[in-house]
């Protein structure tokens, strides 16, 4: 499958050859599972598995529990009640589908940032890098509207806000806000469609992993080096890679069996420590929550949203510029869409012909910087919008986009590359030497 | 070099879980909070269970002072007969929901008394919120440094809110609007609406235990926790369960990746 040379699947017996000849789906089987792997791989790329497990547990989970809950707002409260007090299990298929939902985006976060330190978006996978981020982007969308099911004063009230996002665009907005809602305000008829799609996405990312498999699996893996997978012959590409089973297979599960030990004490222990009390509270049209707080996993975005107020130079700017059509509200929303807008476009934005961070001396500490920027952000967006927070934000924002769209840019012109290795054979035997070299030593 | 970069890496991961542990409890650490003593429940840290006797005592107060503002509409009347509950016997649960719930039954048009089968009644004569869930809808505390991991030994908090409020009036009232408030640390603001409930020696324990309201504010509290999460020693022993196999599982899968990997690696002697 991938373009590297190795082994096909042959088939033997003659049952083997009259399934082949009719349907090869052994040697699609096959040839996924034993795809030439580049064998220096470190611990970074770990997260794909995890993420397939999380996607796995999070569909079987989700499964059984819309067995049992019902999508009304008179009743989803009391039906999440019922789960977690009638339901054989029941709580634990909640408690594991609520925190499966916080190790989703553990992981993910993980695996976007390992793609943007050893630039695993550059060609030829800037299709991968593309699905990757359409995949996110739907995590996203499940995630929100599964934490709107259970119908506590969260679940409504960032409904309300978030929803109240798409009222921000000119013109079209309210008419969008009452399609998504499905009437004039967060109702039954916003629970119903968001529970429909909330088992609808799943299957599309579901559908997008396979793609992105594909999709890499078509250009090889990359590596920490950057360096490609030789592939003149099956010989040399076999001095680069492993098959992925058993190698990756193992060593992916030993990685996946310590994360599970994490999250089951979690589960187990403090199934609540990432949720919000006020969820416990039946939704109240009525009563606002003192603080609307979305999900950790949202933070990051929330801050940036939130940094863009109408004090703001650029907004001021943009809104003189526009007539008033990018009022602080509509820019907050373009400034949240836009800052993962550039990310995707990484793979036209990075200038370097360099791949891996790790022979990129002055790119390695600025995005370090945005890794940092990444984790403040999220601490900001937990706070209350007031001063020093909101000066805070707005800097760590403009670094957000300064890195993609000035500092990725200018690196690959001014930076001076360090030596790259020529194989990955030789980054390998570098830190580990072979058996016959050190078995005479020890 | 590479091993330094890797390290980096490391760092910024650990730094990232770190800040995530920050946020999601600092969210909710602004506003005027008020002070939550740190009772000691037995029930809280992973090897934690629930007191069967303070459970009952709880459920006394419950019955005898709450439930006449209070609901508990949530919570099935046969669980108090459930395992790590009030362990209530059968015989007990009926006795215990004909003598002082009765529920609207559509077949019979009128009244009867509870049984098992009903849930505790809801309440909504004056207002009051229902209990079911109150332990888990309030938080008590989010040390250390706002980061909230202390419920992992401390439990989750809510009970100690419940408990530090019920003890925590000042005696001070004062009238606003027509509403009577009553001066309470506990509560967010300091003032509430809801009269002091208890006071010393109010109900009577089968089990001579102290009835102070200190300590009745601590029953009630537990009781409450045990309505709000009545599968949590259940919950808490498949957390042990799935800990201890997941790290025997992660010891082989360790072993069996260095083997696999020896003969490349180098790190060993092949075997012979």
């Amino acid at each position: 499958m991938s373009g590297i040379p190795h082994d096909h699947y042959e088939p033997r017996t003659g049952t083997e050859k009259w399934v082949h000849s009719r349907l090869p789906i052994v040697g699609l089987l096959y040839d996924t599972l034993m795809i030439p792997t580049p064998k220096n791989l470190n611990w970074m790329w770990i997260w794909g598995i995890v993420l397939t497990f999380c996607l796995v547990l999070q569909i079987v989970t989700g499964i059984v529990l819309a067995m049992h809950y019902t999508p009304h707002v008179d009743m989803a409260f009391a039906s999440v009640e019922h789960i977690m007090r009638d339901v054989n299990g029941g709580h634990m298929l909640r408690y594991l589908h609520a925190n499966g939902a916080s190790l989703f985006f553990v992981a993910v976060y993980a695996h976007i940032f390992r793609g943007l330190y050893y630039g695993s978006y550059k060609a030829p996978r800037e299709i991968t890098w593309i699905i990757g981020m359409l995949i996110y982007l739907c995590m996203m969308g499940t995630a929100f509207m599964g934490y709107v099911l259970p119908w506590g004063q969260m679940s409504f009230w960032g409904a309300t806000v978030i929803t109240g996002l798409f009222g921000a665009i000119p013109f079209i907005g309210e008419p969008i806000q009452t399609w998504l809602l499905g009437g004039p305000a967060v109702d039954n008829a916003t629970l119903n469609r968001f529970f429909s799609l909330h088992y609808l996405l799943p299957f599309v990312i579901a559908a997008l992993v396979a793609v992105h498999i594909w999709a890499f699996h078509s250009t090889g893996n990359n590596n920490p080096t950057g360096v490609e997978v030789r592939r003149a012959s099956k010989a040399e590409a076999e001095k680069d890679t492993v098959p992925f089973w058993p190698y990756f297979v193992i060593k992916d599960l030993f990685a996946l069996a310590v994360i599970m030990v994490i999250f089951f004490a979690i589960v187990g222990f403090m199934p609540n420590y990432l949720g919000h009390p006020d969820n416990y509270i039946e939704a109240n049209p009525l009563a606002t929550p003192a603080h609307i707080v979305p999900e950790w996993y949202f933070l990051p975005f929330y801050a940036i949203l939130r940094a863009f107020t109408s004090e703001v130079w650029v907004v001021q700017i943009a809104s003189f510029i526009t007539g008033g059509l990018i009022d602080a509200k509509f820019f907050g929303v373009l400034a949240m869409f836009g800052a993962i807008a550039v990310m995707a476009l990484a793979p036209w934005l990075d200038t370097s012909s360099v791949r891996s961070g790790r022979y990129r001396p002055m790119f390695k500490w600025w995005f370090a910087l945005l890794v940092i920027d990444f984790i403040v952000l999220m601490w900001l967006g937990a706070m209350p919008a007031e001063e020093p927070y909101a000066s805070f934000s707005l800097i760590a924002s403009a670094y957000w986009f300064g890195y993609f769209l000035v500092i990725l840019p200018l690196l690959g012109v001014i930076e001076k590359p360090q030596a790259q290795p020529a194989t990955i054979e030789e980054d390998f035997n570098a830190h580990y030497a072979k058996p016959s070299d050190t078995a005479p030593a020890e | 070099m590479n091993r330094g970069l890797t390290g980096m890496f490391k760092k910024l991961t650990i730094a990232a879980v770190t800040v995530l542990g920050l946020t999601s409890g600092s969210a909710f650490a602004a506003g005027d909070e008020g002070h939550v003593e740190d009772f000691a429940f037995s029930y809280e840290g992973p090897f934690g269970s629930y007191d069967q006797n303070q459970l009952q005592r709880g459920l006394k107060v419950y019955t005898e002072v709450c439930a006449a503002c209070h609901g508990l509409k949530f919570v099935p009347l046969r669980t108090l007969g459930d395992e790590g509950g009030p362990g209530f016997t059968e015989e007990q649960v009926r006795a215990y929901a004909a003598e002082n719930f009765e529920v609207f039954d559509a077949e019979l048009d009128d009244f009867r008394p509870a049984g098992p089968v009903d849930k505790f009644p809801a309440n909504d004569a004056v207002g009051a919120p229902d209990l079911s869930l109150m332990a888990k809808a309030r938080a008590g505390f989010h040390g250390p440094y706002g980061s909230g991991l202390n419920q992992l030994f401390r439990g989750i908090g809510g009970a100690e809110y419940i408990a530090s409020l019920l003890s925590g009036y000042t005696g001070e009232e004062k009238v606003e609007a027509g509403t009577t408030f009553y001066e309470n640390h506990a509560f967010p603001g300091g003032w509430i609406s809801m009269a002091p409930p208890l006071s010393d020696e109010m109900v009577e324990f089968d089990d001579g235990h102290s009835n102070t309201v200190h300590h009745m504010s601590q029953d009630v509290a537990a009781f409450l926790m045990w309505t709000a999460e009545p599968k949590m020693m259940a919950r808490q022993h498949a957390g042990f369960v799935a800990v201890l196999f997941l790290t025997v599982l992660s010891v082989l899968l360790y072993l069996t990746n260095k083997r696999i990997w020896a003969p490349l690696k180098g790190k060993h002697k092949p075997e012979a």
